[in-house]
């Protein structure tokens, strides 16, 4: 076991993908921030609440989205759906998706499909806490990081909320 | 976490998490009904006959769109336009359609225990009962169930009144399965003649002949269709008769001291076991029991797939 983001890192690269994604979109009215269930709730959550304290004149638009039922391995193993909400419109947003870890990019794929299902954004983009760099499976790279680390793949890669902390398994 | 089953026959067979885990991934689905898309890729590469030896309107109808929607193919199958005029039997009917490469049967017959003898002969494909003579009608069950715990939060220790025809109501005895496994309290009320003798004992639910005081005491009344095709003798000497004693009527509703639910599980005969301005009201959720239903069959299909596959 090894830590990857002690508690004050952790709120550091937060707060500046908070900054980031701020910086990148002038107009937040035309900008949707979707967290992945489940994991990818907390810290879109917590990049929500960040970028909402920095905006204080517009209110920013999120939602959470569960992808189980576009997964590619649906049949395989089964996975137990958690909530969709998404109760406003996407169609020509320019839509952020957050998810904690990158790895395969398997989820990401799934969630691209699940998007379209709720209109025609005019962009999407990718913010993640931790890209597993050289991991992947599938031709998708993050637009925005946290950090990223080089990991095997019989290791696992967790955020610990509770500590707040990331820690390499 | 799973089903504990491969088939879904009857409630009988289903464990309280079961049920629990329909509903849950129920109200998913539901929301994947609200969206632009009404439509996920979970079975698109499953292939789905639905075979339907006795009429229907909602359930085939509720059925094969819960299987569009999650991008399974559909065959459908009606035993009056098929080779069941010339005497085919069941099984071989099903192994045909099965050597053609199907996935799943979801079947309605008019014989009581007809997709257990399937589920028996054919242990590698997932049946669905969608009713089954007057043994059980699960998701028509699993949608009341679903249904209620909209309403109301949740289904532990609520009072249902099952109303009516409960001799052979596939949905009462699916219906009592359910309520009883997931907590809530159960009591029936029609005339002696349609509720068997022992039922009180063999349930655990309570009897209520008195329609009144029965509607009384509950937060929900599921009014059960008569079902005069079932019926090879005299039960109650005649409709009008039948809606004077046990029809739910405005009135009735109106000198019980509180909002009761109101359910159906349809085909309605009107102004027989419930009158129109009762099933038209505010109270009534009979058509938010067939919304309902397309989520709750989606959520069996995807679970039982998953598994289908796994073995």
């Amino acid at each position: 076991m090894k830590t990857i983001l002690n508690k004050q890192q952790l709120q550091l690269i937060i707060s500046r993908l908070s900054h980031q994604l701020l910086e990148n979109n002038d107009d937040l009215s035309d900008v949707v921030f979707i967290g992945i269930q489940p994991r990818g709730v907390q810290v879109s959550q917590r990049i929500a609440t960040q970028i909402q304290l920095l905006s204080k004149n517009t209110q920013i638009q999120y939602g959470v989205l569960d992808i189980t039922f576009y997964r590619d391995d649906v049949r395989d193993e089964l996975h137990v759906a958690n909530k969709t909400d998404i109760n406003f419109s996407i169609e020509g947003k320019r839509v952020v998706l957050i998810d904690d870890v990158l790895y395969t990019g398997r989820t990401i794929r799934a969630a691209l499909d699940a998007i379209q299902d709720f209109g025609r954004p005019q962009k999407v983009e990718l913010a993640v806490l931790v890209d597993r760099r050289f991991n992947r499976e599938l031709p998708i790279q993050p637009d925005f990081f946290g950090i990223a680390i080089d990991t095997l793949v019989s290791q696992k890669v967790k955020v610990e909320w509770e500590r707040e902390e990331v820690v390499l398994y | 976490m799973r089903l504990s089953t491969k088939h879904l026959l009857g409630i009988k067979e289903l464990s309280a998490e079961d049920i629990s885990l329909i509903l849950s991934t129920a109200q998913q689905f539901k929301e994947v009904l609200q969206r632009p898309v009404k439509k996920v890729p979970s079975l698109r590469d499953v292939t789905i006959v639905n075979l339907f030896y006795e009429n229907s309107t909602r359930t085939r109808i509720s059925f094969e769109l819960a299987e569009k929607r999650l991008g399974a193919d559909t065959i459908n199958f009606s035993a009056s336009a098929s080779s069941v005029s010339k005497g085919e039997t069941l099984l071989d009917t099903v192994n045909n359609i099965l050597s053609m490469k199907v996935d799943m049967v979801v079947m309605r017959h008019s014989a009581s225990g007809a997709p257990h003898f399937l589920a028996k002969h054919l242990p590698e494909t997932a049946i669905v009962n969608a009713g089954d003579g007057i043994n059980e009608h699960p998701t028509q069950a699993l949608l009341d169930a679903f249904s209620i715990t909209e309403k109301l939060g949740s289904l532990e220790g609520k009072k249902i009144l099952l109303i009516g025809d409960i001799m052979h109501s596939r949905v009462a005895l699916s219906n009592i399965y359910l309520l009883n496994k997931m907590g809530a309290q159960v009591m029936l009320s029609g005339p002696p003649t349609l509720i068997p003798p022992n039922i009180k004992e063999a349930m655990g639910v309570q009897v209520e002949y008195n329609l009144k005081k029965a509607l009384q005491w509950c937060d929900v009344a599921n009014v059960l269709r008569i079902q005069l095709e079932r019926q090879n003798q005299v039960l109650f000497s005649s409709l009008r008769e039948y809606n004077l004693s046990y029809g739910v009527t405005k009135k009735l509703l109106a000198e019980v001291d509180k909002d009761i639910v109101v359910m159906h599980p349809g085909p309605i005969n009107r102004g027989v076991e419930i009158d129109s301005d009762v099933a038209d009201s505010h109270q009534s959720i009979i058509l938010q029991q067939v919304e309902n239903g397309v989520a709750v069959r989606m959520a069996v299909l995807y679970l039982l797939a998953g598994k289908a596959n796994n073995n």
